[in-house]
């Protein structure tokens, strides 16, 4: 069966995309990056440390990803225009999240001025995904203007509390006709399933993987459960059943022995 | 003179280029982006700006980020 994901005229193969900050060893990068033959892969962009020699990153992404910058670090539009700027010239393609965060309790994203920076990043001609709070009316502003997806949250990054947007989301992706990928808070690989099953294109996780005891599991059951989520997704559109409100529909049969 | 790199005040000699603080500071030139003044100078350029009092330079790379 035919199931791809095309954004922006690139067939992605893994809907499961990976960031890769908060891992307490950049060679484990690799082997989650390996174990689950990753297509997509978020990286920041931060000052080089001149005092200490830290490895590279780079080094520790398959060839074989798409890199995808973020523009974490920007307060506002013109800060993450910068960052974008600075990411494309670092030679690893055009792909960039639009991270707006003004906020450092909640860590949420700032839509308008996310907006603004899509409209500008556009038309220099990056491919942009913009991350966002979960919001219907900003979404289609965000495709009019030209994002090749859009990412909402599922829950405060870093939370691990999951899909706490589902109504919005739901409604996101019944309405809006690019990628819609929920990005951020998805603790468990049962939450990655859900998003997936919902419709979602793709999801995106970080901190659940890179703060598991052994990322290389936990990153392989995300995967399994970016599957299992994408098949019932699709097999959802054929099934003739409904859900049952209430009570119960047996599934053996009742017709016993016992009292005959 | 003085010039501030990655926010930090330095001290530096006289006729230096941007190449030769690159240089200096051991990075690997394929792996970083240089910002002078607010303008993103491609490394084929760095040998052609001679540095002067008060200029401000940002040397960034990318980092494991979500």
């Amino acid at each position: 069966m035919q199931d791809k994901l095309i954004i922006a005229g690139k067939t992605i193969e893994n809907r499961l995309f990976v960031g890769t900050g908060k891992f307490s060893n950049k060679a484990v990068v690799k082997d989650v990056l390996e174990a689950i033959k990753a297509s997509v892969v978020t990286v920041a962009l931060r000052r080089v440390d001149l005092d200490s020699k830290d490895e590279n990153i780079l080094d520790f992404i398959p060839k074989e990803c798409l890199i995808m910058a973020n523009t974490s670090g920007a307060r506002n539009a013109e800060e993450a225009v910068r960052i974008a700027r600075l990411a494309k010239a670092c030679g690893c393609g055009n792909w960039i999240k639009i991270e707006v965060i003004p906020d450092s309790k909640y860590l949420l994203p700032d839509n308008l001025e996310t907006l603004k920076a899509t409209e500008i990043l556009v038309k220099e001609g990056f491919v942009v995904l913009p991350y966002m709070m979960p919001d219907l009316v900003m979404a289609r502003k965000l495709v009019l203007a030209g994002a090749a997806a859009v990412m909402p949250l599922g829950s405060p990054i870093g939370s691990n509390r999951g899909l706490r947007t589902e109504e919005i989301v739901r409604i996101m992706i019944k309405e809006i006709k690019v990628p819609v990928i929920v990005d951020a808070g998805l603790g468990f690989p049962s939450d990655a399933a859900r998003c997936m099953e919902m419709g979602c294109s793709a999801v995106l996780v970080n901190t659940a993987i890179a703060s598991a005891i052994d990322p290389v599991i936990i990153a392989r059951a995300f995967n399994d459960a970016v599957i299992a989520g994408r098949s019932a997704f699709l097999y959802a559109e054929k099934r003739s059943f409904s859900v049952s409100s209430d009570g119960a529909r047996a599934s053996s049969p009742l017709t016993g022995f016992l009292d005959n | 003179m003085n010039i501030k790199i990655n926010g930090k005040e330095q001290q530096i000699l006289g006729f230096q280029t941007l190449k030769d603080i690159i240089i200096s500071k051991g990075l690997d030139f394929k792996r970083v982006v240089v910002e002078y003044n607010y303008e993103i100078i491609s490394s084929d350029n760095w040998d052609n700006i001679i540095l002067k009092d008060n200029d401000n330079i940002e040397i960034v790379n990318f980092v494991g980020g979500g």
